[in-house]
């Protein structure tokens, strides 16, 4: 049985289910954590799959390439799926104790479902339209997910994300529609193969411009980052998580494999410009993170800085330095969500995320001092958390491309990293309230802290886990970076027609 | 006619990045709008303009004539409107909503409290 489809109809059976039992919240909560769970399942057995037999294709209707729709899952797709499904049964545990029952009762658990199902299929499609339309799939439900609540921050917070995506999927439409004119397909490997001999290099490498536009946009990659901050820190918590988890994912996801499978043919230029573009986006991403006070704006700024180690690492095209990317990129998943997670739980004991307006966490929540100590450490780079492997791999790269103006940046914009996390961990944890300030809880309830605290605890576990076993996790991506930079067995494995 | 097409689409375009980056939010909507059929023209425009050829396979062949128009673009931006569609439907609800809430659709009076 192929297993690449089945993310895909859990996502949307869960989601489905979940609006047809509207009026009884309690069930749709029981089954959109039965269905997150499911995935989690599925995204394993589609990893040992695709680990062990390679490249694995499903020609939807039996439609083969180029005509139909393929789903195609390499090792970059498999392990996207697997870090989907890990953050999405994390947040949707972390969800069950903290959601506003308004909000439930308002389609929560659906939309979450319908999002999930957008970000699995843009990271199992093998089609350009197809990948359109997951796109829209996964605006259209995180639209919903950042205003469902209705407060005055997340109308505004909304707006902004709403226009700047918005104008990103109408250029990628524009773009594929171009590239049909161009190469007469729309499924990945048939275009790449087509490009190349196309021998029109203006044409070609316009047209990637308005991809990389299109997919900085989503990825919020250097000057296309102003929707990230203006709106990640207004939803709940839960959804901040999951969107700082997968949205910008998806971006760099598609960024990857566009750039590496179809527009290869003028890498001096336009991977020049998306090595430029991410060393700006560390550097002014981390300026902005330590000019904030409120937490969660603090963590939406440093997803700038963070996203551009990636798209920087991906630029230079090494195998090395895209595996760099790729462990930094399911690094910063985890990592980020945690610390939006973790700043949820903090929102839920003094009723603010506000700098000034929490303190003396240290002593009155000695565990999720220790959690956010690892997870914001990890953030920052320090070993031996996943995000001190990643930054090594990427000054290796670095080293090896002969470029040591990236390495003095990258080490730079970590020192910046870990000064704003002391500054949180400063005010928040050891300073003690300041009397002025009176915390309002939110909710006191014992058995809901320890349930937020699991999905906090695990996500934890899994990034020391990730910088312990670094050399084994490594090897993973090594391998989907080779599958990335040399495409031989994707093209064969979609256009040859052998399941 | 390919020309003009062309052109039309990307005249089109640039009133909705202008109405786009108009303070009124209702503007924006138009905008949207506008951005949404420019595209959907470039992509027909791009598959290929094809007078008086249907894509229709006659009863006795297997395969369409050469030369047939080609059914694909069409698709895609049937598909595509749809989508279009939602979106736009989707921003007008919000923007409703921002009236409501704020009390003008200016986006530069649109500031919530809370930051």
């Amino acid at each position: 049985m192929n297993l690449i489809a089945w993310p895909l109809i859990v996502s949307l059976l869960s989601g489905a289910l979940c609006l047809a039992l509207w009026s009884l919240p309690t069930w749709q909560r029981r089954i959109g954590l039965v269905g997150s769970g499911a995935n989690l399942i599925i995204a394993l057995l589609l990893f040992q799959r695709v680990w062990g037999d390679g490249v694995q294709v499903l020609h939807i209707a039996n439609w083969h390439a180029p005509f139909g729709i393929s789903l195609v899952a390499d090792t970059l797709s498999a392990v996207m799926v697997l870090m989907t499904a890990t953050m999405g049964l994390s947040v949707h545990f972390y969800s069950w104790f903290c959601m506003d029952r308004d909000m439930e009762k308002y389609g929560f658990h659906a939309l979450f479902h319908f999002l999930l199902m957008g970000v699995y299929s843009s990271f199992l499609t093998g089609d350009i339209f197809n990948l359109y339309v997951s796109f829209e799939i996964m605006l259209i439900a995180s639209f919903v997910l950042l205003a469902l609540g209705n407060r005055r921050a997340q109308i505004e917070g909304a707006l902004k994300y709403m226009a700047l995506n918005l104008f990103g999927s109408f250029l990628f439409l524009g773009g594929a529609g171009i590239l049909y004119g161009i190469v007469g397909s729309l499924n990945m490997a048939d275009v790449a193969v087509k490009l190349s001999t196309v021998d029109n290099p203006s044409l070609t490498t316009s047209l990637a411009l308005i991809f990389l536009i299109a997919f900085g946009l989503k990825a919020a990659v250097f000057p296309f980052f102003s929707w990230l901050p203006a709106s990640y820190h207004t939803p709940p918590s839960a959804v901040s998580a999951i969107f700082a988890a997968l949205l910008t994912k998806v971006g760099v996801y598609s960024l990857m494999r566009f750039f590496s499978l179809i527009f290869v043919q003028n890498q001096e230029f336009t991977h020049e410009i998306i090595a430029t573009v991410g060393l700006l986006g560390m550097f002014f991403g981390v300026l902005g993170a330590m000019s904030k006070n409120e937490l969660r704006r603090i963590l939406s700024f440093h997803s700038i800085s963070q996203i551009g180690y990636m798209v920087f690492a991906f630029a230079l095209m090494t195998p090395l330095s895209v595996a760099g990317a790729i462990f930094y990129m399911i690094h910063h998943s985890i990592v980020k969500s945690n610390l939006f997670l973790i700043s949820g739980t903090i929102h839920r004991a003094f009723g603010s995320y506000h700098l000034n307006r929490i303190g003396g966490l240290y002593r009155s929540h000695p565990l999720l001092s220790a959690v956010f100590l690892i997870s914001a450490l990890s953030l920052a780079g320090l070993p031996p958390l996943s995000g001190f492997f990643s930054k090594v791999f990427l000054v290796k790269a670095s080293f090896v491309v002969d470029r040591p103006g990236a390495v003095f940046i990258m080490l730079l914009v970590g020192m910046f990293t870990l000064i704003s996390m002391t500054k949180i961990f400063d005010k928040g944890f050891w300073r003690p309230l300041s009397p002025e300030h009176k915390p309002v809880p939110l909710d006191e309830s014992k058995a809901a802290y320890v349930g937020m605290m699991l999905p906090i605890v695990f996500l934890s576990g899994l990034t020391l886990a990730m910088g312990l076993f670094a050399p084994y996790v490594f090897e993973v991506f090594l391998r989907a970076a080779e599958e990335l930079i040399e495409p031989t067995q994707y093209l064969q494995r979609v256009l040859g027609g052998v399941d | 006619m390919q020309t003009t097409l062309a052109l039309l689409s990307g005249v089109v375009f640039a009133c909705g990045v202008f109405l786009l980056l108009r303070r009124n939010m209702v503007k924006f909507v138009f905008g949207l709008a506008l951005i949404s059929q420019a595209v959907n023209m470039a992509i027909f425009t791009a598959g290929g303009l094809v007078r008086h050829k249907a894509p229709l396979i006659a009863p006795d062949q297997d395969t369409l004539a050469l030369g047939a128009a080609d059914p694909l673009p069409q698709a895609m931006i049937l598909t595509a409107i749809v989508i279009g569609f939602g979106i736009l439907a989707f921003t007008i609800v919000l923007i409703l909503r921002t009236y409501e809430v704020f009390g003008n659709v200016d986006i530069d009076e649109v500031r919530a409290v809370d930051r």
